[in-house]
């Protein structure tokens, strides 16, 4: 079952200085199906849009962002809505109780003044009007469960380490039980022990609540050991989408074969080659196909029109001629 | 100068930050006797790999002379760097330890042509005058897969990160340099890209003889380009060796916590059991004995008080007591 999907989602920053016009082609025709209750990784390097995506999936559309084509279908339960219709006031009641985002630095999300105990309290009654011994038990209840010490409650934010701080904000996002988080690179500030710590935290909300989890990272790594399927962004568009298993064994797309062919890992010293060339500019992108300046099987047609994704096996998608010989 | 052969020697280094002042006084030590070797004649990558806080990046400008260490010595082929007067040795050595930074997109100044960059170190450093600035610039760029065409007359924004990163490590090779000090050069770098920058260290290092200090927190990279690492926590190293056995058989607990929590980039080998952290942020750096106690699942009562000492064994120096006692049982 979808619980969020898109169609050919297009999402550009127009900006028009002294008469001189700059698209950003940030999201350029994404098509996803997220189902219920997993979780899904969108990976990518820095400026392929994949904040973009987030932004635009949560509803965050403000000038320069403009939406030009598609929508957010939400099926959440039995309430049904696109999140780019919505006005205000309905996007306010929506946000953190159905749909919740986890952002990367959790010093900027943190009120520095107030205790982590305040920051709970006006998040729970944005949405719900409770009485104070509810409340303690609420917060105290999903602290326990997420095995947290209830007295965080009582401490400012400098307090606390830097994986407290993010998991205390994953689980202020959390508390009010979204069906759909999004977490924008939740762990990529941190050392790597306390980024263990903060993932598999995500990964036991994800089990107990079962809801579903949309990861952006750009550390493949991380990917492979929490996500279900795993969606592979260049150049604000969609480039391949399998299950993790699947992309990490048989990748299709080029680029992906780079990407994961050039992972390093502990143990293994054999030689890595990098994808030659570098990633073009989201303002001035190639015609036909923008991984074709760097790739090494370019054909004729390549450099004219963008191969479309299709499936191309159970659930695997990728979007080059050479693998769909699509016509 | 010639006469050991030592490039470089690091013997007892320390440094302690003073903050605030007056009666809120508080002391820090970033590095807390630090020692290491690198060889002369026998180029290498030695990483220095720790979390952030663990004092690798002030051991890196300590190395590079920007700041002067509280205690121990910096030995460059047998010069104490602190005693290097006068204007002809400092350019020898300057010219000889030559830094990349992190960040290729603060490296440079978003105003200035990248060239610029290239030409004021050739002029700098009397490489060449004027007239003939070019042609070390050119051989510097070629040896990291750039031209001088590519380059001139452009501005940072032009080119990616990983181009920025190659020109910076450019400009460093221009004055032909023994030893680079690489400051987290690949974290700043497009996943896609930083393997090829990875791999140009270790052309430099086999085809120039150029010897790295390799700084990163990513040990999944260290391994891949590295020789020697040397894992910091805490302002100390506490295990040093071969790349190889302390990666792949790490002694000790702090370097095990460390290893085990490297994600693999490999579906099928998730990782195992759980880890638990800490609430609240840690007085670490104020702790007597050794700096890992507080989180050691194999502690005792000595380490609370005592730092240990570096004990030698499989290859590797290990600054841990589990292997102390196992010693002085041999030895006994």
């Amino acid at each position: 079952m979808a619980i969020l999907k898109t169609e050919n989602l297009k999402a550009y920053y127009i900006t028009e200085i002294f008469g001189v016009k700059r698209t950003v082609r940030a999201v350029d025709g994404v098509s996803v199906s997220i189902n219920n209750n997993e979780i899904f990784g969108i990976a990518g390097e820095s400026g392929c849009g994949k904040s973009t995506l987030i932004k635009t999936l949560l509803g965050i559309v403000k000038p320069p962002l403009t939406v030009l084509e598609g929508g957010v279908n939400y099926s959440i339960g039995d309430k049904k809505f696109d999140i780019l219709a919505l006005n205000q006031k309905e996007l306010k009641s929506i946000r953190w109780e159905y749909i919740s985002y986890i952002p990367q630095s959790s010093m900027s999300v943190l009120n520095p003044v107030r205790r982590i105990r305040d920051s709970f309290k006006s998040f729970i009654n944005a949405h719900k009007k409770i009485e104070k011994e509810e409340f303690k038990n609420l917060v105290e209840e999903h602290l326990n469960a997420l095995g947290l010490p209830t007295e965080v409650l009582n401490a400012y934010p400098h307090q606390l380490s830097g994986g407290m701080r993010q998991r205390v904000t994953i689980a202020l996002a959390t508390i009010l039980r979204p069906k759909v988080i999004f977490a924008d690179e939740p762990s990529t500030a941190l050392d790597v022990v306390v980024q263990r710590g903060v993932i598999q935290l995500l990964k036991d909300i994800q089990q107990e609540q079962k809801n579903t989890v949309i990861l952006v990272t750009h550390d493949m790594a991380i990917h492979a050991n929490i996500c279900d399927r795993i969606a592979i962004m260049y150049a604000g568009k969609i480039i391949e989408e399998a299950k993790t298993e699947e992309i990490f064994k048989n990748p299709l797309h080029p680029y992906t074969k780079y990407l994961i062919g050039s992972l390093p890992k502990i143990g293994d010293k054999s030689y890595r080659v990098s994808a030659p060339g570098s990633p073009p500019p989201l303002t001035n992108l190639p015609p036909g196909c923008s991984f074709h300046p760097r790739c090494p099987y370019t054909t004729e047609r390549c450099k004219r029109e963008f191969p479309k994704l299709v499936e191309v096996a159970d659930s695997h998608k990728v979007a080059c001629f050479l693998v769909s010989k699509e016509v | 100068m010639e006469q050991n052969n030592k490039l470089l020697e690091v013997k007892n280094l320390i440094k302690i930050f003073v903050i605030g002042s007056g009666f809120v006084r508080s002391r820090i030590t970033a590095v807390e006797n630090v020692s290491f070797e690198l060889e002369i004649n026998k180029p290498e990558i030695f990483t220095l790999a720790g979390e952030s806080g663990s004092g690798k990046t002030t051991l890196a400008r300590m190395i590079l002379g920007f700041i002067p260490p509280s205690s121990g010595n910096i030995l460059y082929k047998g010069k104490d760097i602190s005693q290097l007067k006068g204007r002809e040795i400092e350019l020898w050595f300057m010219k000889d330890v030559q830094p990349v930074f992190q960040n290729p997109f603060e490296t440079f100044n978003p105003l200035k042509k990248v060239d610029s960059y290239l030409y004021e170190t050739v002029i700098n450093y009397s490489i060449a005058d004027k007239k003939n600035a070019s042609k070390p610039i050119e051989e510097a760029l070629n040896l990291v897969g750039l031209s001088l065409q590519e380059v001139s007359g452009r501005y940072p924004h032009e080119f990616s990160g990983g181009q920025l990163q190659r020109i910076s490590i450019a400009r460093a090779l221009i004055t032909k340099p023994a030893l680079l000090i690489a400051d987290e050069p690949v974290s700043m770098v497009d996943a896609s890209l930083k393997m090829s920058i990875c791999n140009l260290f270790k052309e430099l290092k086999e085809k120039q003889g150029v010897s790295i200090i390799y700084i990163t927190h990513d040990l999944a990279t260290a391994y891949y380009v590295s020789d020697r690492i040397a894992i910091m926590f805490r302002g100390n190293i506490v295990e040093l060796g071969s790349v190889e056995k302390i990666l792949t058989d790490p002694k000790h607990p702090y370097t095990k916590i460390l290893r085990d929590s490297v994600p693999e980039p490999d579906p099928e080998r998730k990782w195992q059991g759980r880890i638990e952290l800490s609430s609240f942020e840690e007085k670490e750096y104020q702790s007597k004995g050794c700096k890992f106690a507080g989180r050691c699942p194999y502690v005792m009562d000595i380490c609370r008080n005592r730092m240990p000492e570096d004990v030698s064994i499989d290859g590797r120096i290990v600054k841990c007591y589990l292997y102390a006692s196992k010693v002085n049982k041999a030895i006994v």
